[in-house]
């Protein structure tokens, strides 16, 4: 491939580091994210697609909640993807501010919106469930309000992440910023253990059996893999699409400075 | 029909079911329309500014290049 003996003549640190950033070329990436995409997105829409027909139709009404526990099938994935999302993030700002890592900066920068929307509706139908079975839109419970913290930290990564675009200097501080917020994952993780809340404990995670019955957690579950998949999918779009727009930039500015030159 | 009406009625909690999936396939169709639609934008945009250089040195210096995502 000639783009590998042209990234070899380009100066790069040898050892480790070369390992690590050989999935900086952006032109590999590309390559990378064009052969996945296609996969990830048809699943996706299989999953989705699958899960919807279990959740709406296959999956029994509850014998407490009846059939607003329907809800679920999309409020729980929506919850574990803001979640998931958010540690991605913090991952990747890790990577970033460690190791330099050029495509790490983009992943997270990517990943924010997608997180904030998973976040939103975790919350209002999280709130659509609560009110026919709480009574309450909302509590002030230990659960509902660091979702709530969530997403804040989300837009506020997205605020510093895009206030800087062309400087770069932003994308530090919202790195630092998503690694200070991830204290919030476990807490809002253990939070319905912690404090004695509204908010339910955890049913799918408890250690052995499951607190709840196979023809709800299947359904949940391949919602729960829709989801992933379409965030997978949408972050790769998202990346290619941020690589072009900085693309993009730099052919404008080398427009620009040879417009001035000559 | 009476059983979509039932389906539709979702025990009485209809106010709520409906709403949590219709809002949830709403942003999930606004965050893709909006993805795909800025990578559209960007490899249109990126086209012709290639197409101006010379297509093929650009896509070779695109390969050979490091980003530089702070630019």
């Amino acid at each position: 491939m000639s783009s590998e003996t042209a990234t070899d003549t380009h100066t790069r640190p040898a050892g480790g580091r070369r390992s690590l950033h050989r999935f900086a070329n952006p032109g590999r990436f590309q390559r990378l994210a064009d052969a996945v995409i296609p996969w990830t997105g048809a699943l996706t829409v299989v999953c989705l697609a699958a899960g919807l027909v279990m959740a709406l139709w296959l999956s029994p009404a509850d014998y407490q909640q009846g059939e607003s526990v329907r809800i679920m099938y999309v409020h729980v994935p929506a919850a574990w993807l803001s979640l998931f999302v958010y540690t991605t993030i913090a991952v990747a700002s890790a990577v970033a501010l460690v190791w330099r890592h050029p495509l790490a900066d983009l992943a997270a920068r990517a990943a924010s919106p997608v997180g904030a929307a998973f976040t939103f509706l975790a919350l209002v139908t999280g709130s659509l469930w609560g009110k026919p079975m709480w009574g309450t839109w909302w509590v002030w419970d230990a659960r509902l309000t660091s979702v709530l913290v969530l997403f804040f930290l989300y837009l506020g990564h997205m605020a510093i992440a895009n206030a800087f675009e062309d400087t770069g200097r932003g994308r530090r501080a919202a790195a630092i910023l998503a690694l200070v917020g991830f204290v919030n994952v476990p807490i809002i993780k253990f939070s319905v253990d912690w404090w004695n809340t509204l908010h339910q404990p955890a049913s799918v995670s408890r250690v052995g059996t499951p607190a709840i019955d196979a023809s709800m957690l299947w359904p949940l579950l391949v919602m729960a893999l829709g989801f992933t998949l379409f965030f997978v999918t949408l972050l790769l779009v998202r990346m290619k699409s941020d690589l072009m727009g900085a693309r993009l930039r730099n052919l404008r500015l080398m427009q620009v400075q040879r417009g001035e030159g000559g | 029909m009476a059983g979509v009406w039932e389906f539709l009625h979702m025990g009485g909690y209809a106010a709520y079911v409906w709403p949590a999936y219709g809002l949830t396939a709403l942003v999930m169709l606004a965050l893709l329309v909006a993805s795909v639609r800025g990578l559209r934008v960007r490899r249109r945009e990126l086209a012709r500014l290639e197409g101006a250089r010379g297509g093929r040195r650009a896509r070779r210096e695109m390969d050979a290049e490091e980003v530089d995502t702070t630019a």
